[in-house]
Formats: structure tokens, sequence, C-alpha cells
């Protein structure tokens, strides 16, 4: 390969189409970058052979990966599921849409866990992802696929999904840019359903920049999706070099010092807090009693509203069958016992029993409260301050295996992201430096999360900028 | 917390067939999720509202025009098994 194509995947969004804009760069080429480097990632489960005839717009000539879990018109769709193997939808999703029209291409259709269910990537039907920064490292999940493409070079940049953290923990964990906006700022149509009341499109990138680039084409309202909002007026790049009176707030026991969190990761997270404070920002202690009971509630919800939007794979209008020699009933439950993995069965069987006769109000009941004391803490802290920040993982990019076998220990990934989709509130993460993974070796990107109240886009990509430009993270150097 | 007859009970209601192994596994798993689930049991949460979803909308309604459907090749084309315009499946008491 030569060093030119190595320098194009290596770009971002913005850098790209300048360079076309200035004449200096053609589309194709940019597209034939990336298509014809290796993926030795596993990131991607299809890649397109050519851009097509992209459209005209902000994103003319920018080729873009997205995650499997968005149908797509005639092109594979899987959501990481054996269940959905050879499935090619009839019609594509209204966020890839957005794209098209706006002159992307599409890349190819990225690796993911199963139905977006994991934090490793580990829970795909076709196989683990590899961080880019550590052959034996897991990239994170749900969106691996997209996180790693973006930062090994497969792509400049890509869309995820964003129930409980599959956006913001992956970007962390490889070193990137995930941003998930509030809840309907981004149509859901035809991006399967998971836990719908939490799902949210968003985007992972190189950088902030991009984010903001991605998005202002992403947020519109869409008559297919009756809970999307959009953005009103857009979102404009941001420009913001300071953070002369921005106040953050810090919870103490939803923070560095929370159980579980990395001393490395704590360490990062206490220089860039100091970092806040050098470029004007105020760092304010507040207080989220209930955001600790986050995962709680989590995992009675995400599986409860998972068990209903999954059961209409059973065989009958799309992808796989098995036992067809028996009852009907019996052909349902042999086509899902062959086609769902186990952490999908896992999460279908506790959100059925958490909705079953008598646990009903034990389980889901409670947890919606407690959803409703969640946001309200959030409520006042947003009282007082900007923006709540915490780390985005307890913990860099783990090996592969390490919590495979031990399902609670793998949730707790997604301790400092589930509170926000509960609340319906945007998060963003940003790669703020890099630490010695507690079990040794080379040191792994850490990510700064940055939450703010609904529809606070604009004023977090904002901040995140400043901080982006101040922390200089280096990206991991692309290979041939 | 939740033993092996519970799980049978709620893989059926969940459709799903189980093998032996995957049985046993689920029980000793779904007890160690739910025992952290059930820390929200110590909550006061006397009075509070639930939120079953965030967004402050109702009834998002749309005029009433007819539209073209899919044609009905194009949702039958994704089924493993269609014939006559329709999904074939086993007979419920086969």
């Amino acid at each position: 390969m030569s060093a030119t194509a190595v320098e194009l995947r290596g770009l971002t969004v913005a850098g790209g189409l300048e360079r076309i804009r200035a004449g200096e760069l053609d589309p194709g080429e940019w597209f034939g970058a990336y298509a014809s480097a290796d993926d030795g990632l596993n990131a991607y489960l299809w890649r397109a052979d050519d851009p097509g005839a992209p459209g005209e717009g902000a994103l003319e000539g920018a080729p873009i990966a997205v995650k499997d879990i968005f149908c797509t018109e005639g092109i594979p769709t899987t959501a990481g599921s054996r269940i959905l193997e050879g499935y090619s939808p009839a019609y594509t999703a209204t966020a890839v849409r957005l794209l098209l029209d706006a002159g992307a291409s599409l890349l190819g259709k990225t690796n993911m866990d199963e139905f977006a269910m994991g934090s490793s990537n580990e829970n795909s039907a076709y196989g683990n992802v590899t961080n880019p920064w550590g052959t034996n490292r897991v990239p994170g999940g749900s969106s691996g696929g997209s996180a790693a493409a973006v930062a090994g070079g497969l792509a400049p940049a890509a869309l995820g999904t964003d129930t409980g953290g599959s956006i913001r923990q992956p970007a962390s964990l490889c070193g990137i840019v995930g941003l998930k906006p509030t809840y309907g700022a981004i149509s859901r149509y035809g991006m399967i359903a998971f836990a719908s009341s939490l799902d949210q499109c968003g985007t992972l990138t190189r950088d902030v920049t991009d984010a903001a680039l991605l998005l202002d084409a992403l947020c519109k309202r869409d008559p297919c999706d009756s809970t999307s909002l959009g953005i009103d007026g857009g979102v404009s790049s941001p420009a913001r070099t300071d953070l002369k009176g921005v106040r953050f707030g810090v919870a103490p026991d939803f923070s560095a010092d929370a159980e579980g969190v990395e001393a490395g990761v704590a360490d990062t997270f206490a220089r860039n807090l100091d970092l806040i404070r050098e470029l004007g920002g105020e760092i304010v202690e507040i207080s989220l009693p209930h955001a600790q009971h986050g995962l709680s509630a989590y995992y009675v919800i995400a599986p409860a509203e998972c068990s209903t939007n999954l059961a209409r794979f059973d065989g009958v209008r799309y992808g796989l069958r098995a036992g067809d020699g028996g009852d009907l009933t019996s052909m349902y439950e042999a086509t899902r016992e062959a086609g769902f993995g186990a952490e999908v069965k896992r999460r279908i069987m506790l959100g059925t029993y958490a909705l079953s006769a008598g646990y009903y109000d034990a389980y889901y009941g409670r947890a919606l409260r407690v959803r409703t004391k969640i946001s309200s803490d959030f409520e006042q802290a947003f009282a007082n301050v900007d923006f709540v920040v915490t780390p985005t993982s307890p913990v860099v990019a783990f090996e592969q295996g390490a919590k495979a076998a031990d399902p609670m220990a793998m949730y707790l990934s997604d301790y400092f992201t589930v509170p926000m989709p509960l609340a319906g509130i945007p998060a963003i993460s940003i790669p703020s430096g890099l630490s010695e993974p507690a079990s040794g070796g080379p040191e792994l990107p850490v990510g700064l999360q940055l939450a703010g109240p609904a529809f606070s886009e604009a004023g977090m990509l904002d901040a995140a900028l400043a901080l982006e430009k101040a922390l200089g993270f280096e990206p991991l150097e692309i290979v041939a | 917390m939740i033993d092996r007859d519970q799980v049978l009970h709620v893989a059926r209601l969940a459709r799903l067939e189980l093998t032996d192994e995957e049985l046993e596994r689920m029980a000793s798993e779904l007890s160690v999720i739910l025992e952290h689930v059930e820390r929200i049991g110590e909550l006061d949460l006397d009075g509070v509202e639930p939120t079953s979803h965030v967004v402050d909308i109702t009834n998002v309604l749309r005029a009433d025009e007819p539209r073209p459907s899919w044609p009905r090749e194009r949702t039958l084309a994704g089924a493993p098994d269609a014939t006559e315009g329709a999904y074939r499946v086993p007979s419920p008491q086969a």
C-alpha cells in the first residue's frame, strides 16, 4: 500500500471534505483507500465494492460505515445475530438515508454484539472484533465494529447505537469520540429495536468536529418515528477554545472513587479535572444519589423491552427457521433456540421474568420509579451546573475472554453510561489520556464523559472541542 | 432467587427451547443478576411516578391520507417459507 492510501485513511470527515472541495482529493480515491484496506480486525460484516452514486450535500464524497443494526435496502442486515443471517431488508433506515442524501457513501456494515447486547463485541454471531490498540483486547460494545473501524483506519466515521453505553464505551476503549444524542434527536426508523425507550442512534468519529458535522445531517424529525423530534436549527460546527464560565459537576460517589474504577483511569480523570480548571472551567461537587442504581434499573427495563421487541423473531416473516417438522409453537421455540446467542437468551429470560405475573411490580414497576429518580437527580444537578463529568468506562480495554463468563462483571462496564439513556439526556465520550491496564501491558485509551441536559448538544460539543484541543490526544497511528 | 422450574416456566413464556445445560446455567446466572437488581428494593419510592418514556409528547398524529403500500412480494421476499402470497407456517396442531 502506498503511503498516500495510509495517509488518506487517517483523515477526519471534515478534513477529507475540505480536500475534496479544494480539488486536492478525489472522492473515489478516498473511498478506495478504505475499501482496499485489509479488515484484520473483523470490524465489518459486509463491505461495499464501490461508492455508488452519491447525492449532493454537506457530506458529499465522505465514506461512512454503519452499524449492522440499521436496515439497508437490498444489503445484508443481521444485527450480529444468526437469526437474521441472509436477511436483506426491503427499506433503508432514516439515519442511513439522511447520510446518503447528504452525499455520503456507504463503506460497509459493521460488526456488533448481537442485537446490541454486550460491552465487548464477544456476543456477535460472526466473531469477535479486535481492538486496534491491542490484538488481545476487546473494542468494547455493542458498537465494537464501528469503534474499531474508526480507530483502526477502516472508516473515517461510523454510525452506532447507544442503549446503555453502546457508543460511548467502545469509543472510550478505542480512543475515539462517541456521541449519544438526546433521545428523539435522531430517528429510530429502520434501526432494529432492542429497548425502544432507550435506543438512540449516534456517531463514532475521530474528533468532536466530525461528531457535530454528522449530527447536523442526522437530527431531523421523521414522520416514520413518532418519538423523533430532531434538533431545532441543527447543530453548527463547534468553535470554543476555553471553558471560562462553564460549570462541570462531579458526584463523588458516581466518579473516579466508585468501586471498580482502575487506578490509571482515576488518575487520568483527576488530570482531566485539572485541565478543565486550567481552561477556566469550574468543578462543582454535586449529588446524583440514584445514579449508582442505574444499572439495576437498566437491567430490568432494557431486558423487559427487549423481551417484547425480540418476540418478532419467530421464523415466520424473516431470517432463520428451524423445527419445521413439529407444530407452530415448537417451530417458534426451535427457531429462537437455534437463532439467538447466549446473552440475547439471558436478557429475553430476564425481561420475561421481570414482566411475568407476580413479579411485575417488584421489578418493572420499581425500576420505572428509579428511572424517575435518576432523571430528577440530573434535573437538580443541571440547575447548578452545565455538564456532569465522569470517566466513560471504569476500566481500559480488557482482554478477550476476561469477562465473558461473568455477565454481571460485563454489565458493570456500563456503570457510568446507563443513567443518561434512562434520563434521555445527551452524552459524549472523548479520548482523555492513556493508562496502563490493571493487568499490566501497554497503555490504552481512557475516555472522559460529558453529559448535559436534553438538547444541549451544541454547548456540549463546544465544551468537548475546547477539551479535545487542550488534551492533544494522539490517535492511533494507521498502519498499512 | 430463581430455580430450575421457574427458569423452565419463563423459557416457555418466552418461546425458548433451552437445553438442559442452558437451563442450569441460566438459573445461576439470572440469580446473580437479580441479586444485583434487587438492590432497588431498598429504596424509598413511595409516591414516585413511574417513567416509561422520556419524551414529553403524546398522540402524534398525521393527516389520514391514503398512500400506496409495499407490494406483497416485497414483504414476502425475506420469509423463510412463503407461498401463494402468504407466509406458510406449521399447523398449530401438527
